[in-house]
């Protein structure tokens, strides 16, 4: 795919934005400090950097900017580890390392002229929001785009206006439950499952792309496989322990193949056998 | 070092002992050079091992050695915890009740007028205890005594700013990535490695010794099947109880590991 | 024997210091066999005669004793608990270093390792079948990893056939010893008046040759013939010659899998041990004064805590799912990744697991093959 920055030591990068989307997500927006690098920088939407954070380690994080957008790469975070905590207190001008792009991102080529099914659970949006801006960029190659999202909790939403937006757009369905409401929830209350009976796709001409926890993207399997939608067309991104990001050091391993370099974007007939095994 | 810091502040660090042996704070002192790089970066306001005194102050970080013993020590630790930022235990007697947690359950009246020449001077509670029995602790860095490089290590992830990295493996880990060859494997020596926690880098098997546990448990510490294999190496039950029962014999690991020990031997 | 093209050459048993003094001026540190924790390990010879004779380990499940050769031969060992994976995947290493400049701004490094010149002597058909597995994943087309490329370039490999193969040892099962055809630099059958000699590379070519040896004659080629085969035949384990990977991965919820877990202590001396397995962590290690931070990696474990470590969940939180993913990728994806299994029948993962689970015994139990040792 692309000619990254990969082999090697990272390459330094300066926070040039941030914003804080709820209590624990954020989003930093990354230049790198070689001007070169930079404008030489490319990438797949589903393909995930290594963000290095001085001193503590490296996490990946998958890029939520648009590809065509050339002097900034975003990356959308929750603060949860060690890693991942002190990039949250990163502020404008501080600097981070970077090495990637890596691995095999959603097959949008394959996708023209058919509809877009995505189905996202928890911050599980975040490599499929590129996607997204993707297809709205370059409507007109694309059919329908029906975007589910679902959440534990209505206030886990981030985006919450670019998915009114996104509902207000022609050919646009925007699907999205929380499992725990709130005050002026506008959408369902209860299991994001509930929701795939009321997408409206074509089977016969259409890509699912998931993301989201394995229970969810399960029962989301299922039901989209049900309604009529091949296998050979559904497609999810894993999530798994990644530390070399160049299928080396062996953590993300789902049975032969290495998530970091394999995927982290599968089609749903190369993992599911091991997905229902709990372990893999 | 002479560049500019983002952040000149330096934090406020302060070292409290409990009932211990003070061997965790002599971990800090036998840093030597290291602890002098170190007090540049932090203002140490309260260390009695190495000379500043201020128990009372505010700090951002309060490293608590030692168990909770005494009245005494019940009354202390909550001021400590009003007034600290992060609270870290470190050693076996913060993390687990340390070795005086032997006398836990078996602590009466007549062993103190046997032991003591004033047993009227003795006044600690029936049960020594880990601090997190007491007061929220932000981690806990188990050993007995802690090692220098993990207290570096500690310290260095609070002044970057993130928790540190909390290393759970087997010993075993740090054994065969030194390369020492297993002795439970080469001369049947019963060695706790396999369900103690790392972090001690494998000392005693690099002298040829069996681990005697004082990291404490591992994580997924299968201290059942260690202790059939202890048993077929030519151990006695008792003998199997007292690998379990030592410094960290209060670790509710360990201690559930030897009471299965007392009461199938019972059997 | 070693299906070399070259015609084997004599070494009398009375020269081979003169080998390790060829190898010693040619600037190669020399590890050999010694005696460590009662075990035998390889450690760096001062001495051209310092090579040991005599020393021999009785092995089984759980257990490894130092004995005594009465033959008093060199190499009559079986194997010790490493040969070549520390040396070519380092233990710990840094991979790069990251420092502030002048005016604060973070500056990257790569490390490039100080790998000496080392010849190890001693190694076995098993270390070179695993050390060519190993080669297949850190020298990936495309994605050489420089650390090992770098340590692996500056080995001579000296092999020699087994003769005495330990009770824990199958590899003639698996395909892979006890004779070595392939791997090496130069490659050894110890015959009680010296050694068959063949070389497997240029530089191999260059120390023989250095050593004006005479031709082995019929015999003593046919004396090295038998003591493989007999070395083959005195394996008493083995693992079925077929593909496990159906086999294995048809039966991921086996009750057996809780049966091993509840022996398993989970401390990862088997993955350790194992010359093929290549898992590795990556940490940092800041520098005190805050102005700079290494990069490293050190050997992992299947078996570890952190291994399957996902913020909110664990893949393989238990014995159960850590033993079997070390179980099926060794002998089942391994073939999926590298066209083949990933066990070269050392058995070191069987005598070094401090409470003995023997992976043979495992497999037959899981595909219902019956006990195969006797």
């Amino acid at each position: 795919m692309s000619q990254g920055i990969d082999a090697g030591p990272p390459h330094a990068a300066t926070v040039v934005a941030r914003t804080q989307e709820s209590p624990t997500i954020f989003t930093l927006q990354l230049r790198l400090d070689d001007a070169a690098t930079q404008a030489a920088y490319r990438f797949a939407p589903g393909q995930f950097n290594m963000l290095y954070l001085y001193g503590v380690g490296e996490v990946p994080i998958s890029i939520m900017s648009d590809p065509e957008e050339r002097d900034v790469i975003g990356h959308t975070i929750r603060a949860q580890g060690r890693v991942t905590q002190g990039l949250a207190a990163l502020q404008p001008g501080d600097q981070v390392g970077l090495r990637g792009p890596f691995g095999r991102g959603w097959p949008l080529q394959e996708v023209s002229g058919c509809d877009v099914v995505l189905v996202t659970g928890g911050l599980g949006c975040a490599p499929v929001v590129s996607v997204i801006r993707y297809v709205l960029r370059r409507r007109e190659r694309f059919g329908k785009l029906v975007i589910i999202q679902g959440v534990k909790h209505a206030e886990d939403l981030i985006w919450r206006e670019q998915y009114d937006r996104w509902a207000t757009l022609p050919d646009t369905q925007v699907l999205v439950a929380a499992s725990e409401g709130a005050a002026f929830w506008p959408w369902h209350v209860g299991r994001v499952t509930e929701l795939f009976g009321l997408a409206n796709f074509d089977p016969d001409c259409a890509v699912a792309m998931m993301c989201g926890p394995e229970g969810m993207m399960h029962a989301a399997a299922d039901s989209l496989l049900a309604r009529g939608l091949p296998e050979s067309r559904l497609y999810l991104s894993m999530e798994r322990n990644m530390q070399c990001a160049v299928g080396r050091c062996g953590h993300c391993q789902i049975g032969g193949a290495f998530v970091c370099r394999d995927g982290p974007v599968f089609n749903w007939g190369e993992v599911k056998a091991l997905l229902a095994h709990r372990g893999f | 070092m002479n560049t500019p810091k983002a952040d000149p502040i330096k934090p406020r660090v302060a070292v409290h002992k409990f009932s211990s042996c003070d061997g965790c704070q002599l971990a800090f002192l036998n840093l030597g050079e290291d602890l002098l790089t170190l007090a540049g970066r932090v203002e140490l306001v309260h260390f009695a091992e190495a000379g500043p005194l201020d128990p009372d102050t505010d700090v951002d970080v309060a490293f608590v050695e030692g168990s909770v013993s005494t009245a005494e020590d019940l009354e202390r630790i909550q001021h400590i915890r009003q007034h600290s930022g992060l609270l870290i235990a470190i050693g076996a007697c913060a993390t687990s009740g340390g070795i005086q947690g032997l006398r836990n359950g078996v602590f009466g009246e007549n062993w103190v007028t046997q032991i003591y020449s004033h047993p009227e001077a003795i006044a600690s509670l029936e049960r020594s205890t880990p601090i997190s029995s007491h007061v929220k602790v932000d981690f806990e860095l188990w050993g007995c005594p802690v090692s220098g490089p993990q207290m570096l290590a500690v310290v260095n992830s609070l002044l970057l700013g993130v928790t540190p990295r909390d290393n759970a493996d087997k010993v075993c880990t740090e054994c065969k990535r030194r390369g020492y060859p297993c002795i439970m494997v080469t001369r049947g020596i019963a060695c706790m490695g396999p369900v103690t926690r790392a972090g001690c880098g494998a000392l005693c098997p690099s002298l040829g010794r069996d681990c005697y546990g004082c990291y404490g448990p591992a994580e997924n510490a299968n201290t059942g099947a260690l202790a059939v294999q202890f048993r077929s190496q030519g151990l006695s039950p008792e003998a199997v109880v007292q690998r379990f029962q030592s410094i960290n014999s209060q670790a509710p690991v360990f201690l559930a590991a030897a009471d299965r020990i007392r009461i199938k031997s019972h059997d | 024997m070693f299906s070399s093209p070259e015609p084997a050459g004599f070494l009398p048993l009375d020269q081979l210091h003169a080998l390790v003094a060829r190898l010693m001026q040619l600037g190669y540190q020399c590890l050999g066999p010694a005696v460590e924790n009662d075990a035998i390990v390889m450690r760096e010879l001062d001495a051209p005669d310092g090579l040991p004779r005599g020393l021999q380990a009785e092995q089984a499940p759980g257990r490894y004793r130092l004995t005594t050769d009465p033959q008093h031969r060199y190499f009559a060992w079986a194997n010790g608990p490493q040969a070549i994976k520390p040396q070519a995947f380092a233990p710990q290493e840094s991979l790069w270093r990251v420092e502030r400049d002048a005016a604060g701004m973070l500056q990257f490094e790569a490390v490039v390792p100080n790998a000496p010149a080392q010849a190890i002597i001693g190694v076995r058909a098993c270390d070179l079948a695993a050390l060519a597995l190993q080669d297949a994943h850190f020298l990936r087309e495309g994605r050489r990893d420089p650390h090992y490329a770098k340590r692996r370039e500056q080995l001579f490999l000296v092999a020699v056939q087994c003769a005495e193969p330990g009770a824990t040892c199958f590899c003639a099962s698996t395909g892979d010893g006890p004779t070595p055809t392939a791997g090496y630099d130069l490659a050894l059958a110890e015959l009680p008046d010296g050694f068959v000699a063949v070389s497997g590379s240029a530089k191999g070519a260059a120390v023989l040759s250095a050593l004006n040896l005479s031709a082995a004659n019929a015999q003593q080629v046919d004396a090295v013939r038998q003591q493989g085969q007999a070395a083959a035949a005195a394996q008493t384990r083995s693992l079925p010659g077929r593909t496990l990977r159906d086999a294995l991965m048809s039966r991921l919820e086996h009750p057996r899998w809780d049966e091993v877990a509840s022996r398993c202590l989970a401390c990862g001396n088997c993955t350790a041990v194992c010359p093929t397995c290549f898992c590795h962590a990556e940490i940092d290690g800041p520098a005190l004064d805050g102005e700079a931070s290494r990069h490293e990696r050190i050997w992992d474990s299947c078996f570890g805590e952190s291994h399957g470590h996902l913020h909110g969940f664990n893949v393989r939180p238990d014995i159960r799912s850590r033993y079997r993913q070390w179980l099926t990728h060794k002998l089942a994806t391994w073939h999926d990744q590298f066209g083949r299994s990933g066990c070269v029948g050392c058995g070191r993962c069987i005598a070094w697991c401090p409470v003995g689970i023997d992976l043979t015994e495992e497999v037959a139990a899981l595909t219902g093959s019956g006990v195969s040792h006797e």
